[in-house]
């Protein structure tokens, strides 16, 4: 101490001396423990009914292939329309107007409280309650033509992902200061330009993490279709299994397509993140 | 009074709930005119300013900035509020800097400078960035315009706030309590670029708790007190001889 005072006896000078490690012997024996169990369960799947040279021979065939495909593709495009449903939704719950708000809450219970499955049997069966649809005196065309399982799947995954993702969004959009609002207004922008310029990329980062379970949760909510007869992996390792009787085989198939899938999206999921963290201290070191 | 003041504000009160912010406000600020507002809070002075820049709407009375009524239009005997597009472009009249900066933390220093006049203004970007990079060289920032908010201290984030303000080339700057939220080794710097602003001929109103800037720098300081102008006049009458008990003992507080 540079004080000049003297430094109490009794403390003696520990720098320089070794630190011995401790033995965890309870975390060694649960690490033995667990492995025991896998090996049992790699040892019964090994001797099980299992051709693993079918599951090697169809993983690639061509009908799986359009099925992952039509998966990605019904995946995409429900996600997109769940989103911009989802954010238009969640703006009018934050409007003042109490009708806006009470359609958005309504929405969302109504979507949210009803099993998707039934949704999408009820979009793949409108024609029973409107036999023809159309706009009056312009356009109209026979229900069972116009709701293929395309677009029963998309508008049944899409409208449900929807009432979900409107609270992901509300969420994002609470998160952001208030001010930040009033500083884009005082410089003269408008509610819509604020929130696309302002509010929205400072919400982005608190809802992608979210928004990210839920795509994941939608590339296999897709399987669903399979129900409506949408051509989707499930339903194309199924009409496989009914011809050969390989049901596991097909099966393990159609479950590698969709762990290859979500394997592939959670790092782009960072990349996305990292993006929209510009400014934010964690980032910026 | 001479020249039209810049700002009017005529019989103005704003309530929340049951309690009444403004009550029955009349004041003038002429161009070029600093303008010290000072009270305890909850007196009200926040309120008015915010309502100059229509981020509070009145209950009653009327604010005309450069002789053009705020939020509302009169035809017919009545009054029509104003739709939020030309509302937004009455606020390009005036600059506001927050308390709490407020500054988009997802821009850099320039590109917080620079979102008003491109994105609001559509202002060619290369000439606007000219622009700001002057700005911030003004408020002694030029070295920062590439940082992110979070990499500068409050002082600068502050100046940058300044910066982004007089980018919209306003004819009206409104301050709410600058330095409030600021470290005390910062506020020095925030009040000289202020300072320098005033002496720009700048128009200003300052919501404040620094009397030492008031006593230097305002022509004009306003009391307020429970939603109402208590005193005003020049920075010697109201500080240093205020006439009304209520003012001398907020000073006496304040200066301790």
């Amino acid at each position: 101490m540079s004080s000049g005072r003297a430094l109490a006896e009794g403390f003696p000078d520990l720098t320089g001396l070794p630190t011995a490690r401790r033995t965890h012997w309870g975390r060694w024996i649960a690490a033995g423990l667990i492995l025991v169990v896998l090996a049992l369960i790699g040892r019964a799947f090994a001797q099980g009914q299992i051709e693993w040279a079918y599951v090697g021979r169809f993983l690639t065939v061509p009908v799986i292939l359009r099925g992952i495909v039509n998966t990605l593709v019904m995946a995409v495009l429900a996600m997109s329309l769940g989103i911009v449903l989802g954010l238009v939704v969640a703006v009018m719950r934050l409007s003042p107007n109490p009708v806006l708000k009470g359609v958005a809450a309504g929405y969302t219970w109504l979507f949210r409280g009803t099993p998707l499955i039934l949704q999408l049997l009820l979009w793949f069966n409108l024609a029973l309650v409107f036999p023809v649809i159309g706009i009056p005196g312009l356009w109209s065309a026979k229900s069972v033509e116009v709701m293929t399982p395309f677009l029963a799947a998309l508008l049944g995954l899409g409208i449900n992902q929807g009432a979900y993702t409107s609270e992901v969004m509300r969420a994002g959009l609470l998160s952001v200061d208030a001010g930040q609002y009033e500083a884009a207004q005082a410089i003269g922008m408008g509610r819509l330009k604020a929130l696309y310029r302002i509010i929205l990329p400072q919400a982005m980062r608190v809802v992608l993490p979210p928004l990210g379970n839920e795509f994941i949760g939608m590339v296999k909510a897709t399987s669903l279709a399979s129900v409506i007869q949408y051509p989707e992996v499930l339903h194309a390792a199924e009409n496989i299994y009914y011809a050969n009787s390989r049901v596991i085989e097909l099966l393990i198939v159609a479950g590698l397509w969709y762990l290859l899938v979500v394997s592939i999206l959670t790092p782009l999921q960072m990349l996305l993140e990292r993006r929209f963290s510009r400014g934010t201290a964690r980032i910026t070191k | 009074m001479s020249a039209r003041p810049l700002v009017a504000v005529r019989r103005v009160s704003k309530s929340f709930g049951t309690f009444k912010a403004l009550n029955d406000v009349s004041l003038d600020v002429r161009p070029g005119e600093v303008m010290c507002l000072i009270g305890a809070s909850g007196s009200g002075k926040t309120t008015l300013l915010r309502c100059v820049n229509q981020l509070t709407r009145i209950d009653a009375g009327g604010i005309w900035v450069d002789g053009e009524l705020l939020g509302m239009r009169e035809s017919g005997g009545r009054l029509h509020a104003l739709s939020e597009r030309e509302v937004a472009r009455q606020r390009l009249k005036t600059g506001m800097v927050f308390q709490r900066f407020n500054l988009f933390p997802h821009k850099t220093a320039l590109e917080n400078v620079t979102e008003g006049p491109v994105h609001v203004q559509g202002r060619r970007p290369a000439e606007v960035r000219d622009e700001a990079m002057a700005l911030l060289a003004r408020v002694g920032l030029a070295a920062k315009a590439g940082n992110y908010p979070s990499q500068l201290s409050g002082g600068q984030q502050q100046r940058v706030a300044i910066a982004r303000a007089l980018a919209m080339k306003p004819q009206l700057m409104l301050f709410d309590e600058p330095t409030s939220a600021l470290d005390p080794e910062l506020v020095g710097e925030v009040l000289a670029v202020m300072r320098e602003l005033a002496r720009s001929g700048m128009t200003m109103m300052v919501v404040t708790h620094e009397l030492g800037f008031a006593r230097e720098v305002a022509d004009t300081v306003v009391y307020m007190d429970q939603g109402a102008i208590v005193e005003a006049g020049t920075p010697a009458e109201v500080l240093g001889g205020p006439r009304e008990a209520r003012t001398r003992s907020f000073l006496s507080a304040v200066i301790g």
